[in-house]
């Protein structure tokens, strides 16, 4: 489930579902819920996660291998792709609000949920997030606009790193590559977040508005793309084989990459 | 002076609330911690941010014992 307040022109919202906010249709329709009420006079919002355990673990893949393997092989493509439109059609909705979006990380923010990070317009990092894109592992490509989104903050011999190694990089490395614009220790992101609101109060909304439409463009060929490979990738058999070992795995640390 | 391993232990220990007396080199980090995936998440920030090192998570896989992990740190310093 998700939170929202809204106050004075900010919205909050806390991610809450145990364990790390994996991105499934529940939390899909609720963030569209979200988006469907925003009330345009609002100048920012502040994403976070209400779980000590991070910001977001990515795709709930339990969920996604219920689906795909109660389905018949041939539906596989039709119910991915439903999913993966209504995604995007969120994550576009996210990244494009004429407000100042402020994503605060902490611990965990992995493959969706990095890709969801990706959205805001300020990502703000407190000392333990970790960014990763596991998805190859799973025989598949981020598929929620994470790659288009990432090449335009960062160079591309970082993205092929992260993309092709799966590895995870902190805070620190995250800051000095452009992907966060501000570090803060453990509990303090949101302190920041809430300051920050308060200097986009002080903002006329017409050029506030204009600066972010000049300089944050939706990437549409490339997400058109991405999403295209990534429905090709995940009808394939490595997807539903991985789904099967990660379900099925008695590890500990399934989250580790 | 005091080694990577003696740092690592000491860092492991303050994390997750043990003794770090009670914490050996061959132990196996993840059993005698008590930590899940994402705590261990946690215990690799505080690794690469105290040695300012970048540790690969390709590299930590079959890591088990706070020795191992040690060399790896080394390795990368």
């Amino acid at each position: 489930m998700i939170d929202w307040t809204y106050s004075e022109g900010v919205y909050e919202l806390t991610l809450a579902t145990p364990p790390c906010n994996e991105i499934g249709t529940a939390m899909l329709a609720d963030l569209r819920r979200f988006l469907d009420q925003i009330d345009r006079d609002a100048h920012t919002l502040i994403l976070r996660s209400g779980l000590r355990q991070g910001f977001c673990a990515g795709a709930d893949l339990r969920e996604l291998y219920r689906g795909l393997s109660d389905a018949p092989k041939d539906q596989h493509g039709p119910q991915i792709r439903q999913f993966i439109d209504a995604i995007h059609g969120v994550m576009d909705d996210l990244d494009m609000l004429p407000l100042t979006t402020v994503g605060v990380v902490h611990g965990v923010c992995f493959g969706g949920g990095f890709e969801l990070a990706l959205t805001c317009d300020v990502l703000i990092a407190e000392k333990t997030a970790r960014f990763c894109f596991p998805e190859l592992r799973l025989g598949i490509i981020p598929g929620f606009g994470g790659i288009p989104r990432l090449r335009r903050d960062v160079g591309n011999g970082l993205i092929r790193d992260l993309l092709l190694s799966g590895r995870s990089i902190n805070a620190k490395k995250a800051l000095a590559a452009g992907l966060v614009s501000q570090v803060l220790a453990s509990g303090e992101g949101i302190t920041a977040a809430r300051a920050l609101a308060a200097q986009t109060a002080k903002f006329d909304k017409t050029a506030r508005e204009a600066a972010k439409a000049f300089i944050k463009k939706l990437p549409k060929d490339e997400l058109l793309a991405e999403r295209e490979l990534f429905v090709r990738l995940a009808e394939g058999p490595a997807l539903l084989a991985a789904l099967k070992r990660f379900v099925e795995s008695t590890d500990l640390r399934p989250y580790l990459p | 002076m005091s080694t990577s391993l003696d740092t690592l232990i000491r860092l492991a220990a303050k994390r997750f609330g043990a003794d770090p007396a009670q914490l050996r080199a061959e132990d196996d980090l993840f059993e005698r911690l008590g930590i899940d995936s994402f705590q261990a998440v946690e215990l690799i920030s505080d690794v690469e941010d105290e040695f300012d090192v970048e540790l690969p998570d390709y590299e930590l896989q079959g890591i088990k014992t706070f020795a191992a992990l040690a060399q790896k740190i080394d390795a990368r310093r």
